[in-house]
């Protein structure tokens, strides 16, 4: 967007299968936008901008899953042109809702919404950009939390490593003095292996974690499936709680197929 | 006899949500071929909700879309209510329209400010206004914010809000919090004012269609929730009818599905189509300011549409104040739904225009079959004809002005590309290019 910055690092942000949320938070940020376009050079970022500069790009923000050949090849190209390439999002990091596609036939999937399939092309799996490329930082969340994504910016302006959480939701509930919901009311709760980030919003709101910050650094899913079991939760119960918007998290899973075939 | 050939061709379209390409070819005097390309992969929303429970539906269905989530939230919460015969309490029924009262103020202050504004204004976005409007872009983010603000209290979070829940919320706000909304709101109110005003000293272009607009119409109040779904053409139907008047159709050349009017053809929904069919239904503040700004009704002209986004922000900004100053927090958040067989449909009008979702429930309370018609599939086959109609009069101007122009003709919808979940490389091929 910024002509008269030469020396400004430049930022690109760009979308594969996603809902467009993650590249919302910039523009939802709106104590820190017009700061933000004042320290980078916002390169490409068409929800935003018409002004499209060719690469390459200091940082590429990356929000949206593989789910297409052509996007498939498209990630490659962008590796290439990004410095430092970044995904946003659960999306782009674990796959997605859409990859819940993953344990079906596509076919099938493409014949109950089209009315021509043969018309349409898309790959089997919806697949996380690491599964294509290397990423250097990967923000969770569906969607983001926008103090992340200025957090991650201000890090990467000032060339240190950016502060997010890697432990668990719990550990927000405890900081919020919210009382377990699981323990005081047996209610269902992804909480124990799911990243923090949100700042424990479900259990705030006096409902179960679903895990839209998809596994924390070390997740005992397996015991968590057990407790769950024991507070009455079915197999199949068990199954969809893993099967959410980290769905193809590898340790998601597992514990997903485990339950599935129970 | 037709003259030189040009190519308007814009590979990714900006200020949109969602990826699209524009594609005209002009011939001579007339506009040969129009293609709306839509590439945004599809995500199969309706195939993967089957064999969820209806308790899990909201959360997903907000994943269509990251700009109108809680849209997608009331049409699902809504049908499935129908479907189960759920009786909500009224306290409940207040706060989903202070919700959507939340959203339509942040998503139309997005698109009025930030993505429509620069075209008019010749900037490129809203970072470059800034630097010549910055107390404009300043109040810009700050309304914005305001409607963000409501979601967040409700919602817990702007984007894919988590307290939203079929029989009401996981939790609801005291009337204290609600209160502390008032100051806010009132700037807000005064601020959408300005806003309306403001967006009638834009330059707009003399273009008129016939459209055929259609919005929900609700006896006593502009609609969110409820009303019959109506038309400037007599259609007056239940939500359960949709599917029996509106068909999407698989066209020729073309990948996507386009919703029409049985029997007649394209139609406009969204601001437009809502102010002019409910303009009577909009408290008095609204209705003086767009006597004001002279927009009467029938606003024919799309590129006024960021005027009638104003003013339905003046109105969101008012109903929310009215909202907060009336709430008791109902006895309790929400009611308890049982498992059970059903199918239900409802129409709820996102900022975009109405969304249409029917889901059918086996007595486990799991989904067997979804249908989900977003605005933007259904203003798709109109925003074609628009360019159509458009396109012909930029004839003799330079390629790269023209199609900048096609782009603003475009964003008139405040497209949403994402949420258009059947739309993939749409193709429209028109008569007149059969023999080009």
């Amino acid at each position: 967007m910024n002509s008269d910055t030469k020396h400004k690092p430049t930022i690109a942000v760009f979308k594969f299968a996603s809902c467009d949320g993650c590249q919302l938070s910039l523009l939802d940020a709106e104590d820190e936008l017009l700061g933000v376009a004042g320290a980078v050079d916002i390169a490409y970022f068409p929800e935003a901008t018409r002004a499209m500069r060719k690469g390459p790009y200091d940082i590429g923000l990356i929000e949206g899953s593989i789910t297409t050949h052509h996007d498939a090849q498209r990630i490659q190209e962008l590796r290439r042109q990004c410095k430092t390439l970044v995904t946003i999002g659960a999306c782009a990091t674990a796959g997605g809702i859409q990859a819940l596609r993953n344990w079906k036939d596509v076919d099938e999937f493409i014949r109950v919404v089209y009315a021509t399939p043969q018309f349409i092309s898309t790959l089997k799996l919806s697949t996380p950009i690491a599964e294509h490329v290397p990423v250097d930082f990967e923000l969770r969340g569906c969607p983001i939390n926008k103090h992340h994504l200025i957090e991650l910016i201000t890090a990467m302006l000032a060339g240190r490593k950016p502060n997010i959480p890697s432990y668990s939701v719990c550990l927000e509930c405890k900081r919020r003095n919210n009382v377990c919901i699981t323990v005081a009311r047996g209610v269902a709760c992804l909480g124990p292996v799911t990243q923090a980030g949100c700042g424990a919003l479900c259990p705030g709101y006096d409902r179960g974690c679903y895990g839209c910050y998809g596994p924390m650094e070390s997740p005992n899913t397996t015991s968590l499936a057990n407790q769950l079991h024991i507070l009455g939760q079915s197999d199949a119960q068990i199954t969809r709680a893993f099967r959410g918007f980290n769905a193809w998290s590898w340790q998601f899973r597992k514990t997903s197929e485990e339950y599935e075939h129970k | 006899m037709s003259g030189r050939t040009r190519t308007i061709r814009v590979d990714t379209l900006a200020r949109v949500e969602g990826e699209g390409a524009l594609y005209i070819k002009l011939a001579g005097e007339r506009v040969a071929d129009v293609k709306l390309k839509i590439y945004e992969p599809p995500r199969f929303f309706e195939a993967f909700l089957r064999g969820r429970h209806f308790s899990e539906v909201p959360d997903i269905t907000a994943r269509i879309c990251g700009i109108c989530p809680i849209a997608y939230q009331m049409s699902a919460i809504h049908a499935i209510e129908r479907a189960l015969g759920t009786r909500i309490d009224p306290a409940v029924r207040l706060l989903r329209r202070l919700f959507y009262c939340g959203e339509w103020i942040e998503s139309h202050t997005l698109h009025v400010y930030m993505l429509h504004a620069p075209d008019f204004l010749g900037y490129q976005d809203v970072i470059a206004m800034a630097r010549d409007h910055r107390a404009v872009v300043e109040r810009a983010l700050r309304l914005k914010k305001v409607g963000n603000r409501i979601v967040t209290l409700l919602g817990g979070r702007e984007i894919h809000p988590i307290s939203a829940a079929v029989g009401g919320f996981y939790k609801v706000p005291t009337k204290q919090q609600l209160r502390e909304l008032v100051e806010d709101l009132e700037w807000a109110l005064d601020t959408s004012l300005e806003t309306a005003r403001w967006t009638a000293n834009l330059e707009f272009p003399d273009f008129e269609q016939d459209y055929e607009f259609v919005a929900l119409r609700h006896p006593d109040e502009y609609p969110f929730n409820e009303g019959r779904l109506v038309s400037n053409r007599g259609l007056d139907i239940d939500a359960a009818e949709y599917e029996d008047h509106f068909v999407e159709m698989h066209v020729k050349h073309s990948n996507a599905l386009h919703s029409v009017v049985r029997g007649r053809g394209s139609y406009l929904v969204g601001p437009m189509a809502r102010f002019n069919l409910n303009f009577d239904k909009l408290p008095e503040v609204a209705r003086q300011v767009a006597r004001e700004v002279k927009l009467a009704v029938p606003v024919k002209n799309p590129f006024r549409s960021i005027m009638v986004r104003s003013v339905e922000i003046v109105f969101a900004c008012a109903e929310a104040l009215r909202i907060v100053g009336e709430y008791e927090p109902p006895p309790t958040p929400r009611v308890e739904v049982p498992n059970q067989a059903g199918v239900g449909q409802a129409i709820t009008e996102a900022p975009r225009g109405i969304l249409y979702h029917r889901y059918a429930m086996d007595e486990r309370g799991l989904i067997i079959a979804a249908k989900i018609i977003p605005p933007t599939s259904q203003n798709q086959k109109r925003i074609e004809d628009d360019l159509r109609d458009y396109a012909v009069r930029l004839m003799a101007w330079p390629l790269e002005e023209a199609s900048w122009k096609c782009e603003q003709a475009i964003r008139n919808y405040d497209p949403c590309i994402s949420c258009a979940t059947h739309s993939l490389k749409v193709t429209v091929e028109r008569a007149e290019a059969d023999g080009v």
